[in-house]
């Protein structure tokens, strides 16, 4: 299948003035005879149902928490970039473009970047006129603060909650829709299926998570923001609930599914403690600006910090790389670290931590300085580690948190499934092979406050309406295939919970398609997977019944796709024959072990196509196109 | 220093709604100090499911004190001991070897019980449905530096916006009002310039709404401010007081 991105034609600038001008207008007094599904409310699945409505369309929105309010993208903490340039320091629509493009290694769409960064202005003034309590200066300016290594003022921020605040936002707007009731919100659901009939997504089928029960729910245009997948590696930063059974279940019907390798690994997280641990707790990156990473130099040294010489430490990010130090992008400080835990030198009681210390910074600046800058960090980590980081060095280590990849959308954020639209972090076209921090949340409201209630309305006036109801065959096929697959899962009684299967799969994912991939470990991987789901199917134990409130049967349904989806996402990483971004494959580096593209062979985006059970996925790909942005080398030494 | 535990969990279990419920006893053995509260009943819950029993079902989701979603009253007290901190963020260093520890759902008329400790906060979202937000439509919406607000009230605004809506307010509260909560939105909108237009109309709605869900009043015992997680102060309740007052005697609303 040729893969059409319905890029606009024109300068980038102007492309997106030109489409909307181009597409097609819903009539106001025709808007609620359509029906319209959201799947998931956080930023992006929050913004969309609220402004849909508002448009006149009727809405079924639906949430996997007990409250629209409680989607992961509340615990963002770091903030939003908009080229507002209320700094005066040169920021502009391009600059961001540019760096966007750039961060993401050449891996995204010139004309979606572009757009996103035009909005982004949009979005700062959207959520004020809301009453987000963004960060004021003391003139009742709006404050900005340079994040993720940008070199101007751009990130707007609402303390260390900046997701909160404006996830907050779109569900206040969201709950107006909801009490005017063009939003019907139906929480404690998790989609299982997409409904496609004839072509066109006609509704989804979704399990009542309190009752148990099967429902089906018809709409003239399913809307997908069900947030990424990092908890295929079973510790990630993301919520426990986050998983990609909505999306992979919508690749099952026809939607492609691109870039899956493309995972970002953040490199300051507090380290694992134990078998038991459920998830991880990212530190914000700022603390790299004062803190100095490093191990012993001896493997398996085993004396507390205070215990070690200055001579006997290994500072082996300054050492490696004189001219970035300890401020190397996030996948090479990732990247590091785990190599010095390989090498037998990672400190704490499981070995897979590195020191970040800050006595240095503590002598030269006092500690009042490092209070005021890192306070609600430090304090953060005294809870959870009950070390207190002033005395002796925090220790941090690399974990799972964001997706780029997810499913392939074209310039209207629809699918390859006619009337199936994705959004946020589900789909793939902004961040190419590495998210910018501060971009995600400006992302997510992009999509769904300001491009969605466009490219929805282009879609629906340009078909000509068809009653679809929940009568169709095609729901029941759906519904039945689900109601078998519950009743399977019940009925296997095996001796290992679904839990126990997720950790197992997370370590394979983590060992062999983590920050660092060779094709040997992506091959081993692969076999790994297939054997696990072999024995997932035989032996996994899920408590409880079918028609309950049954959690552990929730989860054995997220495992069940994780195991197929685990599989695919090798398959990409095997695929790309290149390094970039986050995907790092030893094969293919520079001589200053950096990621080397391959922008003849891979300068596209791998969007795979399910071609049934038992049965390779097909490759499709989009060719990209930079004419604006010159393709370069990144280097940090 | 990483030690081990050996507890008693006195656990309430009830099948739905309409079903009567009980305390049930575990053992909890071996649990590291280092683990979170959350992490204690995943152990117990795989231990229960692997001997052919139902695990204990719980609400949980972010687990670094942000969503809200999770909260039990753990020996009298929403989210446990340690002020400022919500059940997934509290550490079993907390307590000691051969320690009972009693762990009950929120319980408050408007909040119905799932299935053991889970509850139904609809009532929660529905206060916000009454009124909790400024009424303005995606577009056209004024530069965001068009309105100077001075740091001092967006910082207060923030203050009151940080609620999670974890319901640990009501479970607190002798009388189960929601008054914390309520007043944390109308708090946060009347600071803002942008909530002012509303401000009437809001106070009035979101109270009347608190009320008809079977929330209980205030009666000034505080419980709900120090049990709050997020340690949201009832100098807000103070705030929708005088909203409401000034709404009911000298506005036009209704």
């Amino acid at each position: 299948m040729r893969l059409d991105a319905k890029i606009p034609a024109g300068p980038v600038a102007e492309k997106w003035d030109l489409h909307r001008f181009g597409l097609k207008l819903v009539n106001p007094a025709n808007k609620r005879k359509y029906e319209i599904i959201v799947v998931g409310t956080g930023l992006a699945g929050g913004s969309a149902s609220a402004s849909l409505a508002e448009l006149g369309y009727n809405v079924k929105t639906f949430c996997i928490q007990d409250s629209p309010r409680r989607a992961h993208s509340i615990a963002a903490q770091g903030g939003i970039n908009a080229s507002k340039n209320y700094q005066n320091d040169g920021d502009s629509d391009w600059r961001l473009f540019y760096d966007t493009v750039k961060g993401g290694d050449f891996r995204a769409r010139e004309a979606n970047v572009y757009r996103l960064a035009q909005l982004s202005g949009n979005i700062i003034d959207q959520c004020v006129a809301q009453g987000v309590p963004f960060a004021r200066e003391y003139g009742g300016q709006l404050a900005n603060r340079s994040f993720g290594g940008a070199q101007v003022s751009r990130t707007f921020y609402a303390r260390g909650q900046t997701g909160q605040q404006l996830l907050l936002g779109a569900y206040s707007a969201l709950s107006r829709q909801i009490a005017a009731g063009k939003v019907k919100m139906y929480p404690r659901r998790e989609m299982l299926d997409v409904v496609v009939i004839d072509g066109q997504a006609g509704g989804i089928v979704a399990r009542n998570l309190v009752t148990g029960e099967i429902e089906k729910y018809s709409a003239d245009a399913v809307v997908l923001a069900t947030g990424g997948y990092a908890n295929v590696f079973f510790l990630s930063t993301n919520a426990m609930a986050s998983n990609v059974t909505a999306t992979y279940r919508a690749y099952k019907r026809g939607a492609f599914f691109a870039n899956p390798c493309f995972t970002q690994i953040h490199p300051t997280c507090i380290p694992v403690h134990g078998t038991y641990q459920s998830k991880l707790t990212l530190m914000s990156e700022s603390l790299r600006n004062d803190g100095r990473v490093w191990v012993p130099k001896k493997p398996g040294d085993k004396r507390s910090p205070s215990q070690i010489p200055e001579s006997e430490r290994d500072y082996y990010l300054e050492n490696k790389y004189p001219s970035f130090g300890n401020l190397v992008p996030r996948d090479v400080a990732s990247r590091n670290a785990k190599e010095q835990c390989d090498l037998g030198k990672g400190v704490g009681e499981t070995g897979l931590a590195v020191y970040l210390d800050f006595a240095d910074a503590i002598n030269r600046d006092g500690r009042d300085v490092i209070t005021k800058k890192y306070g609600n960090l430090f304090q953060m980590y005294e809870k959870i580690t009950a070390e207190n980081p002033y005395e002796t060095p925090m220790m941090i280590y690399p974990a799972v948190h964001y997706t780029m990849g997810g499913l392939w959308v074209d310039y209207n954020l629809m699918s390859t499934i006619d009337g199936l639209f994705v959004l946020g972090e589900a789909n793939f076209s902004d961040h190419g092979a590495n998210r910018l921090g501060a971009s995600a949340l400006m992302q997510g409201l992009a999509d769904g406050y300001f491009i969605i209630p466009y490219t929805i309305g282009g879609y629906l006036a340009a078909n000509t309406k068809k009653q679809v109801s929940t009568d169709h065959p095609a729901f029941k096929e759906s519904a039945d295939r689900i109601e078998s697959g519950v009743k399977r899962l019940l009925s296997i009684k095996g001796k290992r919970t679904a839990d126990d299967f997720h950790r197992q799969l997370g370590n394979i994912m983590w060992e062999y398609c983590g920050m660092s991939r060779n094709d040997e470990d992506l091959i081993k991987a692969r076999k790994l997977i297939r054997d696990l789901r072999g024995e997932f199917w035989e032996n996994v134990l899920v408590p409880g019944s079918d028609k309950d409130f049954n959690q552990s049967l929730e989860k054995a349904g997220r495992v069940a796709d994780f195991l197929e989806f685990g599989e695919l996402m090798v398959i990409d990483a095997l695929a790309r024959r290149e390094s970039c971004g986050g995907h790092f494959n030893e094969g293919y580096q520079t001589e200053e072990n950096e990621a080397r593209r391959d922008d003849e062979n891979f300068c596209h985006v791998s969007a795979w196509e399910y071609k049934g059970e038992g049965k390779d996925p097909e490759l499709n790909k989009e060719q990209l196109a930079f004419e604006n942005v010159k393709l370069t080398q990144r280097s940090y030494k | 220093m990483t030690k081990t535990l050996n507890l008693t969990l006195k656990v309430w279990r009830q099948n739905g709604p309409d079903s009567m419920g009980r305390l049930e006893t575990y053992n909890a053995g071996d649990i590291s100090t280092d683990m979170s509260f959350l992490e204690m009943i995943d152990v117990i819950n795989e231990q229960l499911t692997i001997e052919g029993k139902e695990p204990i079902a719980f609400d949980h989701d972010c687990r670094e004190g942000i969503c809200g979603m999770c909260g039990t009253v753990v020996n009298g007290r929403p989210h446990g001991p340690e002020k400022g901190t919500t059940l997934c963020q509290l550490h079993m260093r907390h307590f000691s070897d051969g320690d009972t520890i009693v762990i009950e759902p929120w319980r408050s008329r408007a909040f119905k019980i799932i299935k053991d400790l889970v509850v139904d906060r609809g009532a929660l979202d529905k206060i916000i449905q009454a009124g909790g937000y400024v009424s303005v439509n995606t577009g056209g919406a004024p530069d965001a530096n068009a309105i100077p607000i001075s740091q001092d009230t967006a910082e207060k605004a923030m203050d009151a916006a940080a609620c999670i809506g974890c319901g640990a307010c009501v479970a607190a509260c002798p009388n189960a009002s929601a008054m914390l909560f309520t007043s944390a939105k109308i708090s946060q909108l009347a600071l803002l310039p942008q909530g002012r237009p509303e401000a009437a109309t809001r106070a009035i709605a979101m109270v009347r709404a608190m009320d008809e869900l079977g929330f209980g009043n205030c009666t000034n015992e505080r419980e709900c401010e120090a049990e709050c997680p997020k340690e949201i102060s009832i100098v807000n309740i103070a705030r929708m007081n005088r909203e409401f007052f000034k709404a009911a005697f000298f506005s036009e609303v209704k």
